[in-house]
């Protein structure tokens, strides 16, 4: 059972709702229905289900309703219409007492500038969770601080806030969010405000953290390569509305339609994409039943100079280049195993495309991509300089 | 040119409305009167009994600690106390600063509340709003005649009318102090569980004290300055020897007397500000 389900979850800021509704229901824009009713539509029918575990990032730019979305999952932003499951409570619906013990004992949130309170020392920041719970002191500062551990500022337990780097108040955000020990992480824009360098430790910190602890996180963000390199999934937001909902993967390659298109069109795509995004389908022969002069002439229909070799269980052999191959024919050679080459460079399937380059520029011959030793798909160098082109021809073989 | 209209009977109907008040509550207004007044009297008296050189000393040694450990204010106040005693106007002053202390603390202990409740509804904010405005700008004097009809005189109608003088600001600066404290501090609170009141009391008014306490020092500055005023409904303190220069137009007494006003709303002000600086 997933861990988070939204179901057709909207939001309407302004007076006449319900007509706002209807109009959303005939399929009106966002700025058409700011026109003719003055409301403005916040998020517009979303839903989607965030698994246990996973880390799910809403990615839109300002202005596409995915802060609002966030507020609406806990609520701090009432819902117009829809239905929020958290474990199988829905919250939306839910009294203000379940309200207070659904968010303090399932969910957690982390601020964009961080949301600290300034009279108060590092570990009472990050008691304040387990205090308004009514824990007595005890317990509630040894989790603290084993939160704060967790986060690596231990030793900074009696110092103020403002007496720390933004990097540093952001991992207190983390460790006050973690320290009533929540199933689900609620980030928004979490690192959006610390610099680049800070930020890319801070994500890959989290990454670190969510390995050990298995978190549900719905993180927020308008940076696409942050969403890239966190999420599991993404979700991809567009005056209100989710326009696509994919692996990292998927968003990058097939692009559900021109605006996400336009949005992933700076990636750097050899982060994202592994082997198995840019490999083509193999021209092979089968070692079993062909031989050399068969490999020769498969080589001369597609114009190859080598080919790769498979069993009949197309479990990877190795490769014949077509010198061999026509030495071997005047030879009178029979049998491929005799001038057959084995030195393959192979990869498997899920190598990111960055480590494939190196390979490929010492390497004579296509690189086999496998998967368990069979020989799945091939790469050249044409199918890697057309993936980072984005040519619309690479493909996800799924 | 609106001859057409007869004249509305607004001061009658405000008489009528002072005189039922008088008569309708005089229950209650009586024993606040006789009780709160020989209170008063009562705190006054103890602190005219201390001898001055005491309080002269936990004055200074008050304002040394408060300032920051700084001769400064701690100096001017030794020498401005001494002055005032100097003067003869010790037992004045002793009742001036009851006045001050007990207005702006009943200003306090109402404003804050109120405040507190403006900044959580927007109704009552509408509602508090054009009142507040109302009790600012009404010349102070104005208040003194129905606490005369309501408290006779002496010091309760006097505490009375600095009440409806001073409260306002601590309401006001309460209210903006609240509504300023930042979204995502809210949100904060608000995300991780928490009750109205500990929002309220674990992160709102905490951010907001600085602002409350600047509001709280305008209140008491306020309160100081109704003391002048309230002497003429027989208020005793510092004020009465001002009233009575006036009136005989006496120049020098009435300085004295009004330099007086001015070496207390000093140290107090001081104080008060800093009392805010040190722990913020």
């Amino acid at each position: 059972m997933p861990i988070i389900e939204v179901k057709s979850l909207s939001k309407v800021f302004g007076k006449n709702v319900k007509e706002s509704l209807q109009l959303l229901d005939d399929g009106k824009k966002k700025d058409e229905i700011l026109k003719q009713t003055g409301d403005t539509v916040g998020v517009n029918r979303v839903s989607f289900e965030v698994e246990q575990g996973e880390v799910f990032v809403i990615m839109g730019l300002s202005g596409s309703g995915k802060s609002t979305l966030i507020r609406l999952v806990n609520r701090l932003i009432e819902p117009t219409e829809g239905s929020v499951m958290i474990d199988g409570e829905n919250l939306a619906s839910m009294n203000k007492e379940d309200l207070r013990r659904v968010r303090r004992e399932k969910l957690s949130m982390v601020f964009q500038n961080f949301g600290l309170f300034p009279f108060r020392t590092i570990l009472e920041n990050a008691e304040y969770g387990l205090e308004v719970q009514g824990i007595d002191k005890k317990e509630r500062a040894e989790k603290a601080k084993n939160a704060l551990d967790l986060v690596g500022l231990g030793d900074y337990i009696n110092q103020y806030p403002n007496q720390l780097s933004g990097g540093m108040q952001q991992r207190v955000g983390l460790a006050r969010a973690l320290a009533n020990d929540p199933e689900v992480l609620l980030m928004d824009e979490a690192f959006s405000a610390l610099d680049p360098l800070i930020r890319k430790d801070m994500q890959d910190e989290l990454l670190e953290l969510q390995q050990k602890m298995k978190k549900t996180i719905l993180f927020i963000t308008h940076d696409l390569d942050e969403a890239l390199r966190i999420g599991d999934r993404i979700a991809l937001m567009k005056d209100g509305s989710i326009v696509q909902i994919g692996t990292p993967e998927d968003i990058l390659v097939n692009p559900a339609n021109d605006y996400v298109e336009r949005f992933v069109e700076d990636v750097d795509r050899s982060k994202v994409l592994t082997a198995e995004n840019i490999m083509r389908r193999p021209e092979t022969i089968n070692i079993d039943k062909h031989g050399p002069r068969v490999a020769l002439e498969r080589m001369g229909e597609e114009g190859l100079s080598s080919i790769y070799v498979t069993d009949s269980k197309r479990m990877l052999k190795g490769y014949v280049t077509a010198e061999d191959a026509s030495r071997a024919r005047k030879n009178e050679i029979r049998d491929l195993n005799e001038i057959l080459k084995t030195d393959v460079p192979t990869v498997e399937r899920d190598k990111p495309m960055q480590e494939i380059f190196e390979l490929i520029h010492d390497s004579p011959v296509p690189i086999a991509v496998v998967d368990d030793g069979k020989l799945v798909g091939i790469i050249i160098r044409g199918s890697i300089l057309a993936a980072l082109a984005g040519e619309s021809e690479v493909q996800v073989n799924v | 040119m609106f001859d057409f209209l007869p004249q509305l009977p607004l001061a009658d109907w405000v008489d009528d409305f002072t005189a039922w008040i008088t008569s309708t509550f005089s229950f209650i207004f009586n024993p606040i009167r006789n009780q709160f007044g020989d209170f008063m009297s009562w705190t006054a008296d103890q602190l005219s009994s201390i001898p001055a050189v005491i309080i002269i000393l936990l004055v200074a040694v008050l304002a040394f600690f408060i300032t920051g450990k700084r001769f400064g204010l701690a100096i001017f106040s030794i020498v401005g106390l001494i002055l005032v005693y100097n003067q003869g106007l010790w037992d004045e002053l002793m009742y001036t600063f009851t006045l001050v202390l007990i207005s702006s603390l009943l200003s306090v202990i109402i404003g804050v509340p109120v405040g507190i409740l403006m900044s959580k509804s927007k109704v009552v904010e509408a509602i508090m709003l054009p009142i507040l405005d109302f009790m600012q700008t009404m010349p102070a004097f104005v208040y003194l005649i129905p606490a005369v009809a309501f408290f006779s005189i002496g010091m309760v109608p006097g505490v009375f009318a600095s009440l409806i003088f001073a409260t306002p600001p601590t309401v006001r600066f309460t209210n903006l102090g609240i509504r300023q404290v930042s979204t995502e501090l809210v949100e904060a609170a608000e995300a991780f569980g928490s009750t109205g009141f500990q929002r309220l009391f674990k992160v709102e008014l905490p951010m907001a004290k600085g602002t409350i306490m600047a509001g709280i020092n305008q209140t008491v500055m306020l309160a100081l300055s109704m003391v002048v005023i309230a002497s003429m409904i027989g208020a005793p303190g510092l004020g009465r020897p001002v009233l009575s220069a006036l009136q005989r137009a006496q120049a020098g007494p009435g300085f004295v007397a009004g330099l007086s006003i001015v070496i207390l709303a000093i140290i107090i002000d001081r104080i008060t500000q800093n009392l805010n600086k040190s722990k913020s």
